[in-house]
């Protein structure tokens, strides 16, 4: 018997030393990186953020071959401790944080006339091949929509927890496994010809992309920045409504079909709930027990919104200039079609 | 959890009354599952935990909420 993960996804290719040391250790084939050696590595590159996502992905599902047991290897959690301390550095020192946190929720609850977001660009011109190259890099995420969160309710009381378990319960399906928001982006994904295997995307996604999700990862396993946990939370529930309607238009007009549709759809009403709940309930709760937080809750909007401009600026910059944004362009259909009866 | 044999003290209760929260900006909140008669004598129900009604009139998911109360504002310059 074997307490090797065997259905986890394959561990994805090196970006630069730190991956490949964090790769071949999780093989064992070879030393880990010097936790030194991540001082000086670039914290928003392709090498560290890829090698923090490795650390990570051994508290969700894994990887296939790798010891579970590897989720705790204290050598292991030494070097993602130096990979968390260069991003979380570069988060503080970067991020334009508002000065109170009034203003920094004040300017998420505004709408643009016009709008220059990634949103509003697949909304007004994205074309099918932009929507599947979005789909896949937000696939590192919605595959496990909510789950980052989760790690933050053992750290909040009354009635801040309360509120947070009821918006992950609808995030989860409301008890409904065909329901769940995961799942409901794996049918997105099949409609829009993408392979729905649990990271299957890994090795495509753009350093931006995996750096909000090592964000939401950092955030949701650290109890001391439960306040920047709950923040980051806000800012994807308010900014979702407006973004999901652009997406939901854009799916309508290329013909994406009735699942992709129906995924942004359902989110335009259910984070226009969330949202209130996390304002009125989680934010308010939590600031009630514990007011010190406030600052620190402003933060996670406010880094959650640097990073978003990163991953946005990415994006539009590739497609604008008629790049791919994925370092492996997708194949025309990424699945085999349905055996014909 | 312990089983417990009657709902404890503070719990919503059939016959307690039903909170709905108002704001000046923004939707009414009602815990769910609710039933909405439209104008037209139609029905829609929502069986989430709580429901976002909209009061602005301009939601494309009327009776639903969907965030169009929110002021507007001139695209900072890029």
């Amino acid at each position: 018997m074997t307490d090797d993960d065997r259905r986890g996804p394959a561990l994805p290719s090196a970006r630069g030393p730190l991956s490949a040391a964090v790769t071949a250790y999780l093989r064992g084939t070879g030393p880990l990186p010097a936790a030194e050696d991540a001082a000086d590595a670039p914290p928003y590159g392709d090498d560290l953020q890829l090698a923090l996502y490795v650390c990570y992905e051994l508290h969700y599902r894994g990887f296939s071959g790798v010891p579970a047991a590897r989720e705790w290897d204290p050598d292991l959690l030494r070097v993602r401790a130096a990979l968390e301390r260069r991003f979380l550095a570069a988060l503080r020192a970067d991020t334009p944080v508002h000065d109170s946190l009034d203003d920094a929720l004040g300017a998420l609850l505004v709408e643009p006339v016009h709008g220059t977001g990634v949103s509003h660009w697949l909304r007004d011109q994205g074309e099918l091949w932009h929507l599947r190259e979005y789909a896949a890099q937000r696939s590192l995420y919605h595959l496990k929509e909510a789950d980052p969160h989760a790690w933050v309710l053992p750290r909040l009381w009354g009635r801040a927890k309360a509120a947070m378990a009821a918006v992950e319960f609808d995030e989860f399906g409301g008890g409904r496994g065909e329901r769940v928001h995961a799942r409901l982006f794996a049918d997105l994904m099949n409609d829009l010809g993408l392979d729905t295997s649990y990271g299957r995307y890994l090795d495509a996604a753009c350093p931006e992309a995996l750096a909000v999700v090592n964000m939401m990862s950092l955030f949701g396993l650290h109890r001391a920045l439960r306040g920047a946990l709950v923040g980051h939370f806000a800012a994807v529930e308010i900014t979702s409504s407006p973004g999901s309607r652009r997406l939901a238009e854009a799916m309508r007009r290329t013909g994406a079909g009735a699942a992709a549709e129906f995924f942004y759809d359902e989110h335009v009403e259910a984070d226009a709930v969330h949202e209130q709940v996390v304002r009125h309930e989680v934010i308010a709760g939590l600031l009630e027990e514990e007011p010190d937080l406030a600052a620190d809750v402003a933060f996670g909007i406010d880094a959650t919104g640097h990073l978003e401009d990163r991953l946005g600026e990415r994006l539009l910059d590739a497609w604008r200039a008629g790049r791919s944004s994925l370092r492996a362009p997708l194949a025309a259909r990424e699945t085999a079609p349905a055996p014909v009866p | 959890m312990p089983n417990a044999p009657c709902d404890p003290p503070g719990s919503a209760r059939p016959d307690a009354p039903r909170r709905v929260r108002v704001q000046r900006l923004g939707p009414i909140l009602v815990d769910g599952p609710v039933e909405v008669e439209l104008e037209d004598g139609t029905t829609v129900r929502s069986d989430r935990f709580r429901v976002a009604l909209c009061t602005c009139r301009r939601s494309r998911r009327y009776p639903w909420c969907d965030t169009s109360h929110r002021r507007r504002v001139q695209d900072p310059p890029s």
